[in-house]
């Protein structure tokens, strides 16, 4: 169960960790690598608000361009991820997040995906439980004898790959 | 005069879609053999009067008749003549127009093929189609008229958008539109089985081509929208959860649930009911991708407002079908009967788990995509889903259906043996295991988690291969034998290997270039040399070309590997004349690894350029594997247990007079 959950977040990490892109210019790059890393993380989450859903990563228009460059200034300065991020919300408002924040304003945007599978997978649990009660119930259905048994396994046994 | 005969077309052609939705329905109803055959003869003229309003439309825009308003606004003598043939449907009107184009013609194609179905349903089914058409030729004829003139003629056209003028885009809405339209034919059957209160295994023979059809249509679509993103956009994306993919990617979703309840209710009559209730979301789906884009609605709530009349109408059209459909739905499918039952761990189990996870996943991206929306129709606030979301709702849930895809596909129907199952894809584990290692050993670099990724298309792909190996008794018969046995085979069972190893092409192609994409920006002069992923780009100057509607700079490059040349790229940058606008074409060298993408950028002073050069590894992929999808599709399709026809003589003997194929 463990090794089945850590794969699970394995591989949903390996599909997140976008690296595409660059609208960035060749001006504009941070000279610590690991500075600039930071900056591209940051930037992929950010919108471009005079385009059409794209990060100011993405885009090169002149609006996704000055954001850049605000978000490297204060990295620079030694602004947390987090810093940037607020101080940039506090200038445009929520829009410019492409990852909207969790809220009661969007508790139905997160959790409606994971509720809805619950809610599916429990519907399904709930009638597989009445099925088999009701076959328990049912006299007139008798489990398998031992001759039985070994005849339909070896009916199956013959050939499974044919039906 | 021209214009006008197809005006007066369009026009015959709702009258005989009024007749169509009428008169068979009411045979039907009162059980007269007379008026339900009206049905097929008014789908056939439906069609054809659609199709020469649609050939009138496409005569203007090839002719550049600029006294038609919808050809002014959208054509220019200039362009080439392809584009002068995509522009047809490159804007609203005649998009719509050929939306109704497709839909009547499967309308005539049940028509036409349809003499299997039993009469009252066919005429139901038609009925049902008809209902469609005179929505959508009152809605254009109504609100999106392409025929109207304008005065005084205007003596050139305001062009294309430029970024329309594209090989990849011309054909991409032909493609989104059979997809959409197809799975019309699901929900018109669903809508007609429920009239009728009947529903059996042959609802789901007659219903599975049309699907399997319209799934492998809109698979290539998609695939082309998202390849033609690729190399215009000028970085070598290819998908960004924009609310115009979603649009058509929700109906996919739903699509390809609906393609595998449907196997289970025509094999084992189980799941009937809820196959019904797939195949009218799955269409609800296509109708509201249609409005989402051509509504405006997408980009701003502001801009459905702008024109409330084609607004409402659209609204109210998919009010009548979604609301009508469900509560049609709702009324009657207690009356039907359910089907067989199963145990939880056997080939139904596991499609219902397809199914859960697949519908889910359409309902995540429809919440996704609608909840700005919403959210500012309530309270005005603003917010912004883009890919993060996506990234943490989505794929969370397509791993675990991953995971299962070649488990499942080799259990047995009703009451199925896991750890049988399981120890037949060892040989598959294994393989895949090898295939992530051998990643990790040739890429020392990257996420750490991309080779697992990788091993989980792997995985998909040898999973499909080792259930039709088993099939075949690939590897426990004689080569002859095998032959044989592949050559019997359905052709439904070689699709469906062929769809499964698509889709794990498709996980491996979004791994390589999601994870191992390296990419360098540089201010160049000619001389000077860029290198990337092992090639030397060697920057050999820029001069201006002409273009029959545009003027271009081709940058030139030539490519090395080592010392060894490869090829010359030219990448260009494009103004267009007719409307003044700038375009990106990059340069793409396909090797065996992945693309070599370049890019031209700015001008700078002294005759340097900016330079943008990628490698997008594996990237091809994405689109090989779905086209391999939509092939396998097509396959299935093309199986005899489906074709049309194949129904009745099943049921009625071997006496019944043959059907031409």
């Amino acid at each position: 169960m463990r090794i089945e959950f850590a794969f699970l977040r394995a591989a949903l990490m390996a599909m997140t960790l976008s690296t595409a892109a660059l609208a960035v210019e060749p001006g504009e790059r941070l000279a610590d690598p690991l500075l600039e890393a930071r900056a591209r993380a940051v930037s992929a989450e950010l919108r471009c608000l005079v385009c059409q859903n794209q990060s100011i990563d993405d885009s090169n228009a002149p609006l996704a361009r000055d954001l850049r460059v605000l978000v490297r200034e204060r990295l620079a300065s030694g602004s947390s991820d987090a810093d940037v991020v607020s101080f940039v919300v506090d200038r445009y408002g929520e829009f410019v997040l492409l990852r909207p924040r969790f809220g009661w304003h969007t508790a139905l945007l997160w959790l409606g995906p994971a509720s809805l599978l619950a809610f599916v997978m429990l519907m399904l649990w709930k009638r597989q439980r009445a099925y088999s009660a009701s076959l328990a119930s049912d006299p007139s259905v008798q489990p398998l004898t031992e001759d039985e048994q070994k005849r339909l396994a070896r009916a199956l046994a013959k050939d499974v790959a044919d039906i | 005069m021209i214009i006008e005969i197809g005006h007066f077309a369009l026009v015959l052609a709702l009258m005989l879609a009024a007749t169509q939705l009428i008169v068979p329905a009411l045979g039907a109803h009162r059980r007269d053999a007379g008026l339900m055959a009206v049905a097929p003869p008014a789908a056939v003229t439906q069609f054809v009067a659609i199709g020469v309003a649609f050939g009138v439309l496409t005569y203007a825009y090839v002719t550049s008749d600029f006294s038609v308003e919808n050809v002014w606004a959208n054509s220019h003598s200039a362009k080439p003549l392809i584009y002068k043939i995509s522009g047809v449907w490159g804007n609203h009107e005649g998009s719509m127009l050929l939306w109704v184009l497709i839909l009547a013609l499967f309308g005539a194609a049940v028509g036409v093929f349809g003499s299997g179905l039993p009469l009252s349903f066919r005429a139901r089914v038609l009925s049902v189609q008809a209902a469609l058409s005179v929505a959508f030729l009152l809605f254009i004829l109504l609100t999106s008229n392409p025929f109207m003139r304008l005065v005084p003629p205007a003596p050139e056209g305001q062009g294309l958008n430029p970024i329309l003028q594209d090989p990849a885009l011309a054909f991409h809405p032909p493609f989104l539109y059979a997809g959409y339209v197809g799975f019309s034919m699901a929900f018109s059957f669903a809508v007609a089985a429920l009239w009728e209160g009947r529903i059996d295994a042959a609802w789901a023979r007659w219903v599975r081509p049309w699907t399997l059809f319209a799934w492998a249509a809109l698979t290539v679509g998609i695939a082309m929208g998202s390849w033609w993103a690729y190399y215009t956009l000028g970085w070598g994306g290819w998908w960004f959860w924009d609310p115009v993919e979603n649009a058509s990617f929700m109906p996919w979703l739903a699509g390809t649930a609906l393609l595998h309840s449907a196997v289970v209710m025509e094999k084992r009559e189980a799941l009937k009911i809820w196959t019904l209730l797939l195949a009218i979301l799955t269409f609800s789906l296509s109708l509201m991708g249609t409005f989402l884009v051509r509504s405006g609605v997408l980009t701003s709530v502001h801009a459905f407002a702008v024109d409330p009349r084609r607004g409402i109408a659209i609204l109210a059209i998919l009010g009548v079908f979604i609301g009508g459909s469900l509560a049609l739905y709702a009324w009657r499918a207690g009356d039907l009967k359910a089907g067989g039952l199963f145990q939880p761990i056997s080939r139904e189990g596991a499609l219902v788990l397809n199914n859960v996870l697949l519908t889910t996943a359409a309902a995540t991206v429809l919440i996704g995509t609608l909840y700005p929306l919403g959210l500012e129709a309530l309270n005005g606030a603003k917010i912004s889903v883009g890919a993060p979301y996506f990234d943490r709702t989505f794929v969370p849930l397509m791993i675990p259906l991953l995971v299962a895809m070649p488990v499942g596909a080799l259990l047995s129907w009703k009451r199925g043996d896991l750890r049988a199952a399981l120890q037949r894809l060892v040989a598959a584990a294994i393989a895949a295991l090898v295939f992530g290692a051998l990643a990790v050993a040739l890429v020392r670099r990257g996420p750490w988690l991309a080779p697992l990724a990788l091993m989980l298309g792997g995985w998909v792909v040898f999973g499909a291969l080792t259930e039709w190996g088993a099939r075949i008794k690939a590897f426990s018969s004689s080569f002859d034998e095998s032959a044989r046995r592949a050559r019997n085979l359905p052709r439904s069972a070689h699709g469906a290997m062929l769809a499964h190893v698509g889709v794990g092409l498709v996980v491996i192609g979004i791994t390589g270039a999601t994870a191992w994409n390296s990419e360098t920006v540089s201010t160049i002069t000619p001389g000077e040399t860029v290198s990337i992923a092992g090639y030397g780009l060697t920057f050999r100057g820029a001069a201006p070309r002409r273009g029959p509607n545009y003027q271009e700079t081709v940058g030139r490059f030539d490519v090395t590997r080592g010392l060894r040349p490869v090829t010359t790229l030219e990448p260009t940058k494009r103004i267009f004349t007719a409307p003044r606008q700038a375009t990106t074409q990059a340069a793409i060298y396909n090797a065996l690894a992945g693309d070599l993408y370049v890019v031209l950028g700015d001008a700078l002073d002294g005759g340097g350029y900016v330079v943008r050069a990628y490698f997008h590894p594996l990237v091809r992929l994405i689109w090989i594997g779905a086209l391999v999808m939509g092939l396998g599709g097509l396959l299935s399709m093309s199986d005899r247990r489906l074709r049309v026809g194949a129904a009745r003589r099943a049921r009625t003997g071997a006496d019944a007079p043959l059907p031409a194929e």
